[in-house]
């Protein structure tokens, strides 16, 4: 399955406040305010304002995280990228 | 216009025009004990027009206008000036103003410290804190209410209580009648009637408090207590805010900050005592 790159916002064009179990993210570009929650706040964390594809992103985070069977966290995570680049939050490299 | 006048209420200092004498005299009658400076440049105008100039005469209506204008406001009858012209202060600092995060809340303070009261029309906010500022507690707003992004406090706007339905009567019982407005009948949001506030309250408007409690009034059904979390009371807040999206980041960090400093609540209650009683077993609970 095709694994697209995405490019995360640059850290510094985004303020992330955790609120209990909500995180909420101030876009400094487009000043809109994204209420998320996980994983999206640690995916955004692990990509650390760089270009990347679920499989480096499952990599990163599988240091962090317990993580299952590495193809269906790929899906999940490639999933997950495709929403944050609807909010603006990440975009096809 | 031919009538104006002048008023300050907490931080924003209105000038208030009119084509007809009745909407002037009537809020010079309600804000008469509020602090006059006629030098301070106006920080939000309101202007009451006739829809036509032969409206002036022949069934007056009034057109609210000003610094912003809603295009799809209805007129109202001459017999509700006085109603227009709250409504158009509301509208201009709802719309206009920019100093200060804008929360859709009623406000109470004691020592220096505030409880905000925040819902949509109907939960009761007005009238909880308009029982409140009749008891040990100062009114800062039954409305609206001010966060300082700087500071953090909450800044009052104290201005006429717009008592509504069954809060006139109850309030009428416990007030003089020299605080009270005239009676405005059968208006697009029922009765209502303005209850001026105490004169220690309009005398404390400049004075900020601290935020330590932050309740959201539902009336009606059983007495409930539910806490909400830091991210609930955020979203509740930025729905509440007339300004949050204007302030851009400022507005972002106050808010984040508020809803981390001070406990949250979903408060229902069947009738005023038991929505009294709910906010000082709360507030006795937060200084703990």
């Amino acid at each position: 399955m095709a694994d697209p790159v995405y490019r995360a916002a640059p850290v510094e064009a985004l303020r992330v406040e955790r609120l209990g179990e909500l995180t909420a993210i101030f876009d400094r570009r487009s000043m809109q305010t994204h209420l998320v929650v996980s994983p999206l706040p640690e995916i955004l964390e692990a990509m650390s304002g760089e270009a990347c594809n679920a499989a480096l992103l499952a990599a990163r985070l599988a240091a962090s995280f317990d993580l299952p069977d590495a193809a269906e966290t790929r899906a999940i995570l490639g999933e997950r990228l495709r929403e944050l680049a609807s909010l603006g939050l990440v975009e096809p490299a | 216009m031919r009538h104006s006048t002048r008023i300050a209420v907490g931080p924003v200092q209105f000038r208030i025009g009119s084509d007809w004498r009745a909407p002037v005299a009537a809020l010079e009658r309600l804000y008469a004990a509020y602090p006059q400076d006629a030098a301070r440049p106006a920080d939000a105008t309101v202007r009451l027009f006739a829809a036509r100039p032969w409206r002036r005469w022949l069934r007056p209506s009034v057109q609210i206008g000003g610094d912003f204008v809603v295009p799809d406001a209805l007129p109202l009858p001459l017999s509700m000036g006085l109603l227009a012209a709250e409504m158009g202060m509301n509208l201009q600092v709802a719309l206009g103003w920019r100093r200060h995060l804008l929360l859709h809340a009623s406000a109470v303070a004691r020592d220096g410290r505030s409880v905000l009261m925040s819902g949509v029309s109907g939960s009761g906010k007005s009238t909880l804190a308009a029982l409140l500022g009749e008891g040990d507690w100062r009114l800062m707003g039954d409305e609206f209410t001010l966060i300082d992004p700087a500071s953090g406090d909450a800044l009052a706007f104290p201005r006429a209580v717009s008592l509504k339905n069954e809060a006139i009567a109850e309030m009428a019982a416990r007030v003089d009648a020299t605080r009270l407005g005239p009676l405005l009948a059968g208006t697009p949001k029922g009765d209502i009637c303005h209850l001026i506030p105490r004169a220690d309250a309009v005398a404390a408007m400049h004075e900020p408090a601290r935020p330590a409690l932050l309740l959201f009034p539902r009336f009606g059904g059983a007495t409930a207590i539910e806490r909400l979390g830091e991210g609930e009371a955020f979203v509740r807040l930025t729905e509440a805010s007339t300004n949050y999206t204007a302030l851009g980041e400022a507005g972002f960090e106050a808010l984040t900050r508020l809803v981390r400093a001070v406990p949250a609540f979903g408060i229902s209650y069947p009738d005023s005592a038991a929505g009294l009683a709910l906010v000082e077993q709360l507030w006795a609970e937060a200084e703990r």
